[in-house]
């Protein structure tokens, strides 16, 4: 939970967010390669994602390891789509 | 406080994970809700990389504006969630309420638009199990493209729309005083989920509107 006399500036996440999402329709348009847009489009996700994990989540003001036990899913993840895709 | 042992227990930081048991029991249930969407939105991939003709461009069948829009109002309702927590916080139960109710009303309304586009998509040709999704739109395979995308956006519009339920229930106790600066949890765990809903949508949006 928040704590430790820092307050946290959730107006302001909310704008990077809306900026980030702006920004992401914005790129999606663009005349790059796949490659380029998909990889544009996945980090501006991934940040925002952690954005919401970090801040509204509250995971920085979390011990260390709810934040180990948060990322925990992530490898499994990676191996659950990697197993399918050679299955494929 | 009705039952104010019972909350300090619960609310008691724990040995190993150093937060109350509920708090924990949520985090674990949110981290299985990780690999469920990892199911769908890997096997999306999958599907897409298989069959890129399959699938449309982004913006040539999905209205990208009014998604975009709608993620906006999602990530609108995380901070009047967030807000409803810090208000608890400081024993602030006129701004728990209101916040609260402020959330499940932007919650309705993504729900509702949601349900919009469905209908829209519908009226175009658009549905899940269509055999020939590209009747409208000249492209072939849409039954893999509607099974995918009702699929996952299905899903998480569930999950939205069982959040709000908790989230009435949430309010209603608020509105019996069962919150306080010292007893908070239930509204705290309702955030923790709410936010990992709006989390996943910022990663559908991206990978199914926009890619």
């Amino acid at each position: 939970m928040a704590g430790n006399g820092e307050e946290p500036r959730y107006f302001l996440i909310w704008f990077i967010l809306f900026v980030l999402t702006m920004a992401e329709v914005g790129y999606a348009f663009l005349a790059l390669p796949q490659w380029l847009l998909a990889t544009g489009l996945i980090l501006m996700a991934l940040w925002k994602a952690l954005l919401v994990a970090i801040y509204y989540m509250h995971l920085k003001w979390e011990p260390k390891r709810l934040w180990i036990l948060a990322a925990s899913p992530l490898p499994l993840a990676v191996i659950l789509v990697i197993a399918v895709l050679t299955e494929f | 406080m009705s039952q104010p042992a019972a909350s300090t227990a619960d609310r008691h930081p724990m040995p190993g994970m150093m937060v109350y048991n509920v708090k924990l029991g949520m985090w674990i249930f949110l981290l299985s809700e990780v690999m469920f969407f990892t199911a769908l939105i890997g096997s999306y991939i999958i599907l897409r990389f298989a069959h890129p003709d399959h699938f449309a461009e982004p913006g040539a069948v999905l209205n990208v504006p009014l998604t975009a829009f709608n993620t906006f109002v999602l990530i609108c309702s995380s901070v009047s969630m967030v807000k409803a927590y810090a208000a608890i916080t400081q024993g602030d139960q006129k701004g728990l309420k209101f916040w609260l109710l402020v959330t499940i009303l932007l919650g309705t309304f993504f729900v509702g638009v949601q349900v919009y586009e469905y209908i829209i998509l519908a009226q175009e040709g658009f549905v899940p199990m269509a055999e020939l999704y590209g009747v409208a739109h000249e492209i072939e395979g849409a039954a893999l493209y509607g099974a995918t995308f009702y699929t996952m956006t299905g899903f998480h519009g569930t999950h939205v729309t069982i959040g709000i339920l908790c989230m009435w229930f949430v309010l209603y106790r608020a509105w019996q005083g069962k919150y306080s600066a010292d007893n908070y949890g239930g509204v705290e765990i309702m955030g923790l989920y709410w936010h990992f809903v709006d989390l996943v949508w910022i990663i559908l949006f991206t990978i199914v509107y926009l890619i």
